[in-house]
């Protein structure tokens, strides 16, 4: 119990892979958005001001730069992940009736946080953005080498189909993101829990 | 040849490119963004040389991982007649109202680690072995669009000139100033074609008349139109987008 009670919210390595997939991150979306925007094939643009690079070639370094950062840092925390349990213990798939319950609860301020566990509505949300990122690494690989990954691109419905896909898992990150920065300006002590190493809440009921 | 030249004046979408062109210096000359300011907390923003030099190198170095990920035996995928895209969209670094007419007496230049450096005719290229394909040419802007184009296999071509072929470059220089460069693998794919016909046709002065390279395993800008002169060499030769900044191998 008291080895349980020792352990970080999130330890180390966790804090660490968080803060450099957000660098990778926002650099792929912001890079990306300037991409987009060097032909746009939907009636909408992104502000200028949001892209990163400058110019499509500025753009397109940063973008063919950060992705490895990404995959490295995707690929050890997916390693960390299943090495440490991470994900068996704290990404452990909620049954339906636990999503209802929680959402409801959530969408009503009423559900509770506790540091170092994951309710069922986050359990969906961050196995959903690590699915999210995953496609949208193969994605990028099936429009970045549609010739020599012809295979990948063609499982995504060609070309044209795997951009759009790529396009649209970027507003479902990006949504993600907009919802955990929310619910973290909610519960700011969960942003220090990022930082430092602070305790594992323990259950109210054994 | 040009039929755009009379009309009556300049928009700004005509010359967008070239506004565009006078926006782009480095990659990093505009980085006053959001983007920016949020990527680059703790760099130096006044001096931006430090973060240009580390993201050159990341983009050599992608160049080698695109190198070593090349097969030359891999084709481009190829499309029935009916997945053509009607109509073909024109791109070039100028608007299509300048386009150019062939120059007179064109021929295509030849030099470099070649035995044979006599210039080509148009005929003398028509009489080498013709190869056509109907492919995705696929622009770094992202979009896309499916053409027929056949031409003398580019092997085929630096074979009979008796080029060096474990040169490192092929360097392709054009009538409208523009240039590019590839390397000797992706020269020798089967699908590197010297085009001479777009859609059946000769090529017409917008689609590179009257001799242009088409390169399916590469992004658009590698297709130069309108060539003039090719050189096989070993020192980088550079290009007219890749001296500003686009990734050389440009790769698909």
């Amino acid at each position: 119990m008291d080895q349980r009670k020792a352990r970080p919210a999130h330890p180390a390595p966790i804090r660490i892979m968080h803060w450099m997939g957000v660098y990778a991150m926002g650099c792929m979306i912001f890079s990306g958005w300037e991409i987009y925007n060097a032909s746009p094939n939907l009636p909408f643009m992104f502000p200028a001001w949001t892209g990163l690079g400058g110019w499509l070639g500025g753009a397109l370094a940063w973008h063919l730069s950060a992705m490895w950062l990404l995959f490295a840092d995707g690929i050890a925390y997916l390693i960390y992940g299943f090495a440490s349990g991470h994900f068996r213990r704290d990404l452990k798939p909620p049954r339906p009736s636990e999503v209802a319950h929680d959402l409801d609860a959530a969408l009503c301020f009423r559900l509770k946080h506790r540091m170092g566990h994951y309710n069922a509505v986050q359990r969906v949300l961050y196995a959903g953005v690590i699915a999210a990122i995953i496609l949208q690494v193969m994605t990028g690989l099936a429009i970045w080498k549609p010739v020599q990954f012809g295979w990948l691109t063609g499982l995504f419905g060609g070309y044209p189909i795997a951009r759009g896909i790529h396009l649209t898992t970027m507003f479902g990150i990006v949504a993600f993101v907009l919802v955990h920065v929310t619910l973290v300006a909610i519960h700011p002590r969960t942003l220090k829990s990022m930082i430092v190493t602070v305790p594992t809440e323990t259950e109210e009921t054994p | 040849m040009s039929t755009q030249c009379n009309k009556p004046a300049v928009s700004v979408a005509e010359i967008r490119p070239e506004l565009d062109r006078l926006r782009r210096r480095g990659f990093l000359r505009n980085m006053l963004s959001l983007g920016s300011l949020a990527m680059l907390t703790g760099c130096d923003l006044s001096t931006h040389s430090g973060v240009d030099a580390a993201l050159e190198a990341i983009l050599r170095f992608d160049d080698k991982v695109q190198a070593a990920l090349f097969n030359r035996h891999r084709l481009a995928e190829t499309y029935p007649a009916s997945a053509i895209t009607h109509p073909f969209r024109f791109n070039a670094y100028y608007a299509e109202w300048q386009v150019r007419p062939v120059p007179d007496n064109w021929v295509l230049n030849v030099s470099g680690l070649v035995t044979d450096r006599r210039p080509w005719t148009l005929s003398a290229l028509m009489a080498l072995p013709q190869q056509g394909q109907i492919t995705r040419h696929i622009c770094i802007e992202g979009w896309s669009q499916i053409g027929q184009w056949s031409g003398v296999p580019l092997g085929v071509f630096l074979r009979r000139i008796g080029a060096d072929l474990s040169a490192r470059y092929v360097y392709f220089k054009c009538s409208d100033g523009y240039s590019t460069s590839i390397d000797m693998a992706s020269a020798l794919q089967p699908q590197t074609v010297l085009a001479l016909d777009f859609e059946g046709k000769p090529l017409a002065p917008q689609w590179g008349a009257p001799l242009r390279l088409r390169i399916p395993t590469k992004l658009g800008f590698k297709s130069a139109k309108n060539l003039e002169a090719i050189e096989v060499t070993n020192k980088y030769p550079g290009g007219y987008w890749e001296d500003q900044g686009y990734d050389w191998y440009a790769g698909v």
